[in-house]
């Protein structure tokens, strides 16, 4: 399988990252040669074998439901680039 | 007073003790080592010199009524990827602009609770991404090591590139790392330091920025194998707030170091063999079998069929796992906010100008491989490969097979700008193939410097072991170091 100039833009768009006309080509190079490279995997015969979902035997600790931490929004909006009230603001996203 | 920089951790720690000098004096030693050697080395990204000495000072009062942790007074390094609070925590990228977090990792907080000092944060390849430290916002961290009659600049080695370089080039007792695929066993190997990852879940994972969360692990890197089992002691534990940390016991990895291996078995994996491998590494791989033989270790051929697919199945589980960990930064919350017409616009600009190539090329493989349509063939199926390459690892293990001995690194460290690896990513990813099954399998993997090049370069031998016995590692890692009897030392030049 190999990414063509549309399929770069579109995951572009799905990452969240711009992806300038001029830039379209290399990506498309970079992420090829990566592609070709896992292509190999293909050798493998994996019929019959569980995909791994934890690497150590164990399963996920769980915990009484309650609130164990928080009320101190002041600290969750110290490094935003822009906040007001302890809110964290963004561009108008509802006309 | 001779040189404090150059005393190793535990030699440090004896004279603390000792009262010969003090943290003070140790951590002001350290401080100007790097005032000199930084704008050559570029090792360090922040320096934390008033809160060093601070805690230097605090460490002292302790040490003078003859109390403190089993770190007193120690000055460490940090590498940029754990959260130190209200200190310069980046992960060595442009998007993390004047981050200062609010909290503390757990594994410098273990640090900070047994005595250290920080001397500041190190430079890395941005989120740790990278075999070559060249990805760093920061610029590149150069290797404190030359060839033999040459002032040609090498890499460190990456991720943990600023780690290495600083612990190699006395600018720390020791310093923490994280691995992913081999970022601290590949630039300990590069720079003749000791690294090891530990068995994943042993470290908490809470406040360290992620990058793949089933494959990153913590750990330290340091001058010796016993400062480095020291490290690791205070570094581990179980965590409340790591949901894959695991609770277990921590054993005093020190005591184990000069155990020996008198009837272990160590398995060679003739996987690892590589087609145009160079003659040095194949000798030092045989020198290092004919020294744990000759410390009473049994030396049984092995194999491991899956090993050839681990790098390739890497690249996608890790991808995947990153692109999912890093859509968090969205210029909303931390760090760098490129503004456009609307909130899409605020998203794509921002993550394009924040994040280096590297990272982005990452970020989109990523995408892709979990993109509908793509996930099962790519992602399932990687997955499905690392159930194999696991069971690799419990079929020899089961077979009785205590340690798995082969080379870290294909090379010793190269040039900074290498050609080759610029025009081809994947010539850049083959740095970590014999690091990175220890990852996918989440295995304990210990490198430590056994031989130098022809050029002088150091080189380092791998030791992978069963599930959560670092000790064996430790042991074996010392039968190599004190076999090899050399000094691992760089000649100064900056």
């Amino acid at each position: 399988m190999s990414v063509d100039a549309a399929t770069v833009k579109r995951i572009g768009r799905l990452a969240r990252i711009r992806i300038e006309e001029g830039e379209v080509a290399k990506y498309q190079d970079e992420l090829n040669a990566i592609l070709g490279f896992v292509e190999q995997l293909d050798e493998v015969d994996v019929s019959g074998v569980e995909p791994m979902t934890s690497v150590m035997p164990m399963t996920l600790r769980q915990r009484e439901d309650k609130v164990t931490d928080g009320g101190y929004a002041e600290k969750i909006v110290a490094n935003a680039p822009l906040s007001e009230d302890n809110f964290f603001m963004v561009p108008k996203v509802v006309e | 007073m001779s040189d404090l920089t150059r005393l190793t951790l535990a030699a440090a720690r004896d004279g603390l003790k000792r009262k010969d000098f003090t943290s003070s004096e140790l951590t002001g030693a350290y401080l100007k080592a790097i005032e000199g050697a930084n704008p050559k080395l570029n090792a360090y990204v922040a320096v934390t010199a008033e809160q060093a000495l601070e805690q230097a000072k605090a460490s002292d009062g302790k040490l003078a009524a003859g109390q403190g942790g089993s770190l007193e007074g120690i000055p460490l390094g940090i590498k940029d990827l754990f959260a130190t609070k209200g200190v310069h925590t980046q992960a060595a990228s442009h998007i993390l602009d004047s981050f200062k977090p609010e909290y503390e990792s757990t594994v410098t907080s273990n640090l900070w609770r047994d005595g250290a000092v920080m001397l500041g944060k190190l430079n890395m390849d941005e989120f740790a991404m990278g075999s070559s430290n060249e990805t760093s916002y920061y610029g590149p961290v150069i290797n404190p090591w030359r060839a033999s009659n040459s002032n040609a600049q090498l890499v460190p080695g990456g991720s943990s590139g600023g780690s290495a370089a600083a612990v190699s080039a006395w600018l720390c007792a020791a310093a923490t790392a994280t691995d992913t695929g081999g970022s601290i066993r590949q630039p300990a190997a590069l720079t003749g330091t000791v690294g090891i990852k530990p068995t994943y879940g042993r470290c908490s994972r809470w406040g360290v920025v992620a990058f793949a969360s089933s494959l990153d692990q913590a750990g330290p890197i340091a001058r010796t194998v016993e400062d480095a089992a020291i490290m690791l002691t205070s570094m581990s534990g179980f965590d409340p707030k790591d949901s894959t940390s695991v609770e277990l016991a921590v054993p005093d990895f020190a005591a184990a170091v000069e155990r020996g291996v008198k009837g272990l078995v160590i398995g060679i994996p003739r996987e690892y063999r590589m087609d145009g491998m160079p003659a040095e590494i194949e000798a030092l791989w045989q020198q290092g079998i004919a020294w744990l033989k000759a410390e009473g270790a049994t030396v049984r051929d092995i194999s491991l069929p899956h090993t050839k697919y681990a790098l390739p199945a890497y690249y996608i589980v890790a991808p995947a796992e990153a692109s999912s960990n890093l859509a968090r930064y969205d210029g909303v919350k931390y760090g760098l906010r490129d503004t456009g017409k609307d909130i899409t616009d605020l998203y794509e600009l921002t993550r394009a100008d924040g994040f280096g190539r590297e990272v982005k090329r990452r970020i989109m493989i990523g995408t892709y491989v979990l993109s509908a349509g793509y996930y099962d063939a790519y992602y399932v199926r990687a997955q499905k490969v690392r159930t194999l390459i696991k069971r690799d690892f419990e079929t020899v293990f089961s077979e009785g097979v205590d340690a798995v001995l082969t080379p870290a690194t294909p090379s010793a460290a190269f040039g900074i700008g290498d050609e080759d690896m610029k025009a081809d990513p994947v010539k850049m990813y083959l740095n970590d193939v014999f690091t990175v099954t220890v990852n996918m399998a989440g295995l304990p993997g210990i490198a430590v410097p056994a031989g130098k090049d022809g050029a002088g370069l150091p080189l380092g031998l791998q030791l992978i072991g069963k599930p959560f016995d670092e000790e064996t590692l430790f042991a074996a890692g010392r039968v190599i170091e004190r076999s090899a009897g050399i000094d691992f030392s760089p000649d100064k030049w900056w």
